[in-house]
């Protein structure tokens, strides 16, 4: 298993979509959509219900096969990975899925332990170190070790989620809704969080999101799914986007009052 | 990967290799063999360590402050990875404020005990399931003056799913079992020459017992463990919680419609597994015994007394009340988990056939006592 190139050249995108075609039968979902994330910034992935955001963090995962279109991962091209460097990709970078996705019959250190388990061979003492020190890095308290994932909140399970995600050293994850279902004080905990974490580990995020507070707080670009293509921009430049829906996205009554949030710590 | 020597009064604990995940096994192994307990000054020279991780470097320092049992002073040069800093304060963290991790104490229960804590659980068991029983009687009572209470459209839905894709199933299971029966029949009755009593005993066997009780335990596998499944998803989905929400009662949605359409499909499937029974029967009779079709049947009447069809087919609403009640019982419990699905479909299936199995020696009981 090769690491990633550790910040070859600022400029070189993590991640680089062009042309990305997906269908359903008829349905047009991404219609040559194109857009890269660069090395150490968080970037979210915004759009209305049904524009193909899950879609695309799927495509882009792996998990589905793309209509048409390249997805370059690191620079290399995901659909032409042979099964042995596809599995090292999939190692490479960290995924937390909407509902949480822990395995229900495993306790949340089981859960953490289990890619750690199946990549390298290691001492039972070490494992739990190893669960401590990802359990610390979230945010959770010792004891939620052994709960099994039916016994935690819905705000422990994001974060449970996110230490299985961190358990093999990703630099690059993905996080589809981290906030969703969570309350304001818990949802603004975990954009402290990810903040903290993007700043100490060095990682790249790829964040899909409907909560704008947490879009302006943690986000450095963003990127709109409008009619199958991708605009990205930064905030500022999203803001003064003449598309109507990004339009209305971004000055909409809830927008207003997210901007209003995020411009007081930041001055 | 790592080197501990004396530098002075001091020591130097030089780091090399892989420090990525990749070499955590090794570094884990020997950071376990350090000697301890470690007092006064170390210095972690970090030159050497190629790729660094957290999962290294907390090790290190978990490691280091068990050694050092806080009379270790730790110093770091030589470009110690960036995350030392959140790593150190997140290690001091857990050691001051968690303290130790609570161990969970292993539960030790006496023999009696558990068998007093097994006897508590199955008679609670049998009071709920008793009480299970009681509210779908009401639901049923209920429908008698409000028959939209039943639920008809669902009722067919289930009679459909439960009883007509389980016909080939059942008629084949039921063909095959009466062919070898007539069989192991034929040749024990043919050592006296009485083959022609292997009519008697196939119609008895079948439709009595066998022909049910097949019936029954097919229909436990396939529909008792598709009613705990689906009630079962339903649970974790919290669609039965939103059911009584909106103020709709679960039962009478989703048990009574199961077991009522079971208790109709059950009958109906017992009645195509005895005629295809019988017919397994008379197939190997004409082709073991030579016994033609016309002759067979002439048999088999005189075989049958009034009450032999009816006695199995009776039992059948009994199995289906018994399958249908465990299985949406077992559904109804589940709880949280795909783990807890498995196991209380696994249950629903062996408990209805052990209550099926049940029941028949308790009907066979009575039959023998009532002369039926």
């Amino acid at each position: 298993m090769s690491a990633p190139p550790e910040s070859a050249d600022a400029a070189t995108p993590i991640i680089r979509v062009r042309g990305l075609v997906s269908r359903f039968g008829s349905q047009v979902v991404h219609d040559g959509l194109s857009f890269e994330v660069r090395p150490n910034e968080i970037m979210g992935i915004v759009g209305g219900s049904g524009t193909g955001k899950s879609v695309l963090l799927r495509t882009i995962l792996g998990l589905r096969h793309p209509q048409g279109g390249t997805i370059e991962i690191y620079g290399r091209d995901i659909v032409q990975l042979t099964p042995q460097e596809r599995l090292a990709m999939v190692k490479s970078y960290g995924v937390t899925f909407q509902n949480g996705a822990l395995i229900s019959s495993l306790t949340v250190a089981q859960n953490i332990q289990l890619p750690l388990r199946e990549s390298y061979s290691m001492s039972e003492d070490g494992l739990d170190e190893l669960v401590q020190l990802n359990l610390s890095l979230v945010g959770l308290a010792p004891d939620a070790a052994e709960k099994y994932p039916a016994q935690l909140s819905g705000g422990m399970v994001k974060r449970a989620a996110l230490a299985r995600a961190l358990a093999l050293e990703p630099k690059l994850l993905f996080l589809d809704e981290p906030t969703s279902g969570l309350d304001p004080i818990s949802a603004s905990d975990f954009d402290a969080l990810l903040l903290y974490l993007h700043a100490e580990l060095k990682l790249t995020v790829v964040m899909i999101t409907h909560d704008l507070d947490s879009l302006f707080r943690t986000c450095d670009r963003a990127a709109v799914i409008v009619d199958g293509r991708m605009i990205t921009d930064t905030l500022p430049g999203l803001l003064g986007n003449t598309d109507p829906w990004i339009h209305e996205y971004f000055h909409g009554p809830r927008a207003r009052a997210a901007e209003l949030a995020a411009e007081g710590p930041h001055g | 990967m790592l080197a501990l020597h004396r530098d002075g009064g001091d020591w130097r604990l030089e780091l090399r290799g892989d420090w990525s995940l990749q070499g955590l096994a090794q570094i884990d192994a020997e950071l376990r063999a350090l000697p301890g307990p470690l007092t006064g000054r170390l210095t972690c020279d970090w030159t050497g360590a190629e790729h660094p991780g957290i999962g290294a470097v907390w090790a290190l320092l978990t490691r280091l402050a068990y050694l050092g049992n806080g009379k270790l002073e730790i110093r770091h040069e030589g470009h110690p990875p960036g995350t030392i800093e959140l790593l150190r304060k997140l290690n001091a963290e857990l050691c001051t404020t968690h303290g130790k991790r609570a161990v969970a104490v292993p539960d030790h229960e006496g023999a009696i005990a558990g068998l007093g804590r097994w006897t508590v659980v199955q008679g609670t068991e049998a009071r709920r399931l008793l009480g299970f029983f009681g509210r779908i009687a009401a639901v049923l009572g209920t429908g008698v003056s409000h028959p939209r209470a039943l639920r008809f459209p669902s009722i067919v839905r289930h009679l459909h799913e439960t009883g007509v894709t389980a016909i080939p199933i059942v008629s084949l299971i039921a063909f095959l079992i009466s062919v070898v029966v007539a069989y192991l029949g034929a040749q024990q009755l043919s050592r006296f020459g009485a083959t022609i009593f292997v009519v008697d005993l196939v119609t008895i066997a079948v439709l009595r017992e066998m022909g049910v009780l097949l019936t029954a335990i097919i229909v436990a596998g396939r529909s008792g463990s598709a009613f705990a499944a689906e009630i079962g998803v339903m649970q974790i989905n919290e669609e039965t919680d939103a059911l009584r929400a909106m103020g709709l009662n679960p039962i009478e949605l989703l048990v009574v419609p199961r077991v009522v359409g079971l208790m109709i499909a059950l009958p109906l499937l017992t009645v195509v597994a005895d005629a295809m029974g019988l017919a397994g029967g008379g197939l190997l009779s004409l082709v073991q015994l030579h016994i033609p079709p016309a002759q067979f049947i002439t048999r088999l009447r005189e075989a049958l007394s009034p009450t032999t069809f009816w006695a199995g087919l009776v039992k059948a609403p009994v199995f289906a009340l018994l399958i249908g009640m465990v299985g949406s019982y077992r559904g109804l419990q589940v709880r949280d988990s795909a783990r807890e699905l498995g196991r209380f479909t696994t249950m629903a299936v062996v408990q209805s056939i052990f209550l099926v199995i049940l029941a028949d020696a308790f009907f066979a009981v009575l039959f023998e006592q009532l002369d039926f």
